[in-house]
């Protein structure tokens, strides 16, 4: 694949957690949570401001997963920082689990929105930063949208909305790992000139490797890019990135009754113990 | 009535500086004094079904009620999943104001008619639906929206529908409101249909029978426990409604007359718009009329059935 950047134990790490909560389950996008492990990391150490112990904090910064179907990256941080016990993890997807296939607000501390049909989020973001404006806190809203999601015409109403409103408050961040569903990006509806696109409609736009972690925390440490403006960031990544033969292939978007010979060959391809 | 509406929503903000308003692309001046007086509550984002709910959603998550107007039509079909999942499956305080209920845009045409509006959002868990009669009516029911808990729609007549409800009704969110006892039969309305089952009520009343009405200003939640004690008492039941006849007032009525375990059926008919698009433009009364939406057809009806 064309990303290279290689991952340290904390990315391998929370990738064996990930797999674990897939295993345990039998099933999950477990690709499409591959692509943005680097993207929540970053985040949850280093960005957000939040205290597991008052999801509700009035002063925490807002993030939104859009891409819902993305959750086990999710899930793996919101576990390890306490948001709900860790036991949760191991009952993804059962009968008597908060965790489901996609997030819910109302169940699972430390979400902000229900996700999972997708195009959803930014528009809820963007209530939640008229809300930070209106009530003069400085906390921030970050939408983490899906590259296929941005089909969605919603998603574009949403854009033209924030930047009206100069939303500098609210951050965009695209996991642009270039695979849907069906095929790529550029094959089903291509998004290019992606970034032009996301500036066009008035957001301050960067690119990065969403992948490399020193560069993602240099550039959410520039936050907000332009005062007046909403942010957006496309991170470039890889669907499936740290399990090499789970990489690019498209059949992994969506897997389930995987046999257990082939669940070892993802723990053994991610090189941890 | 929607003047009274949006006027109210004015009102209840100026009160509660958690009352917020969103509105499409409306038409110009609308809540001009709202926007004058409270700029930084009042948003008018465009033609953007999706976004508004959506944002709407968001603010309603921090704590917000936010009052949200376009068309009927619209506010229901376009963003239809948004309001599933953004407003209901979250349980929001976020009011959906549709304007022209029914076939009030009927020289609009078809794509301007909510004639299955109610249908729509009765099947949504936690949605709430209000249709009430008239402006009066309507003066009532905004400040029981404030502080209810989870989403509603608001279904808007035509305006300047003449004032039908009584003028001591005490209006609460899931209560029918009576209107007349009967021993004969029991017609069970919504919205401005409460006209007609009056006019109704009066002409049979002259030739001697005695033709019960509940108004039901709430559609969801059913007051069921009216509907059943004032069917209790009669022989025949007619719903009537300017909606369509799949999934409105009648079948929520059906529903609950057909699980009642009355040891004698009750006769049972629906008036509404049958399941077709109007063909017709015109206007929303030579609509109504071609679709027997009538006081005449209710009393050839309840004649039929006692």
């Amino acid at each position: 694949m064309m990303d290279k950047t290689v991952l340290d134990k904390r990315s391998k790490e929370l990738r064996k957690t990930i797999v674990k909560i897939f295993e345990l389950a039998g099933r999950g996008h477990l690709a499409s949570a591959l692509s943005l492990v680097e993207i929540v990391r970053v985040l949850y150490d280093h960005v957000l401001k939040y205290d597991p112990s008052r999801p509700k904090w009035i002063e925490r910064d807002r993030c939104i997963l859009s891409k819902g179907h993305g959750c086990l990256a999710l899930y793996a941080l919101l576990g390890e920082k306490g948001f709900f016990p860790e036991e949760e993890l191991w009952k993804f997807c059962h009968q008597e689990g908060i965790l489901g296939g996609h997030p819910e607000q109302t169940k699972v501390p430390g979400v902000e929105a229900s996700t999972g049909s997708l195009g959803h989020g930014l528009s809820i973001g963007i209530g939640f930063a008229l809300n930070g404006k209106y009530e003069k806190k400085d906390y921030r809203t970050f939408v983490i949208l899906g590259d296929g999601e941005c089909n969605e015409g919603s998603i574009w109403e949403g854009a033209m909305s924030a930047s009206k409103h100069k939303l500098d408050n609210l951050v965009v961040l695209v996991d642009y790992n270039k695979q849907q569903s069906y095929n790529t990006t550029f094959e089903v509806q291509d998004l290019e000139p992606f970034a032009e696109k996301w500036k066009s409609f008035g957001f301050a736009t960067e690119e990065v490797d969403g992948h490399d972690v020193e560069q993602l925390k240099s550039v959410l440490g520039r936050l907000p890019f332009e005062k007046g403006k909403p942010s957006a960031i496309i991170c470039h990544t890889v669907k499936g990135k740290g399990i090499e033969f789970v990489e690019g292939d498209l059949k992994w978007h969506h897997k389930s009754n995987l046999k257990d010979d082939e669940i070892q060959k993802l723990y053994d391809a991610l090189g941890v113990d | 009535m929607r003047k009274t509406c949006l006027e109210m929503v004015y009102e209840l903000a100026k009160k509660d500086n958690n009352i917020f308003f969103i509105g499409s692309d409306l038409g110009t001046g609308t809540l001009g004094e709202f926007k004058r007086d409270m700029p930084d509550r009042f948003f008018m984002e465009g033609i953007s079904e999706a976004n508004v709910v959506g944002m709407a959603a968001g603010l309603a998550l921090e704590g917000k009620t936010v009052y949200v107007n376009t068309i009927a039509s619209f506010i229901t079909r376009r963003c239809f999943e948004q309001v599933v999942v953004d407003l209901c499956l979250h349980n929001v305080n976020v009011r959906l104001i549709g304007n022209g209920g029914g076939m009030v845009y009927a020289p609009l045409g078809p794509t301007h008619e909510a004639i299955e509006d109610i249908a729509i959002m009765r099947s949504v868990p936690n949605m709430t639906i209000l249709a009430p009669a008239d402006a009066e009516e309507m003066r009532l029911l905004m400040p029981a929206t404030v502080n209810h808990k989870g989403p509603i729609y608001i279904r808007l007549a035509k305006g300047y529908d003449p004032v039908v409800t009584p003028e001591d009704e005490d209006f609460q969110i899931g209560k029918a409101v009576p209107i007349r006892e009967g021993k004969d039969a029991l017609i069970i309305s919504t919205g401005i249909c409460l006209r007609l089952a009056k006019e109704a009520a009066d002409k049979l009343a002259d030739e001697g029978k005695e033709v019960a009405i509940l108004h039901m200003p709430t559609v969801k939640p059913l007051d069921k426990e009216a509907i059943l004690s004032y069917a209790e008492k009669v022989s025949a039941v007619v719903a009537i409604e300017e909606h369509s006849v799949i999934g409105g007032l009648g079948s929520a009525v059906a529903e609950v007359i057909a699980e009642a375990d009355f040891s004698t059926p009750r006769r049972f008919r629906r008036i509404g718009i049958p399941d077709m698009f109007p063909a017709e433009y015109g206007s929303q009364a030579s609509q109504m009329e071609t679709f027997q939406i009538s006081t005449g057809n209710l009393i050839k009806t309840i004649k039929e059935l006692t």
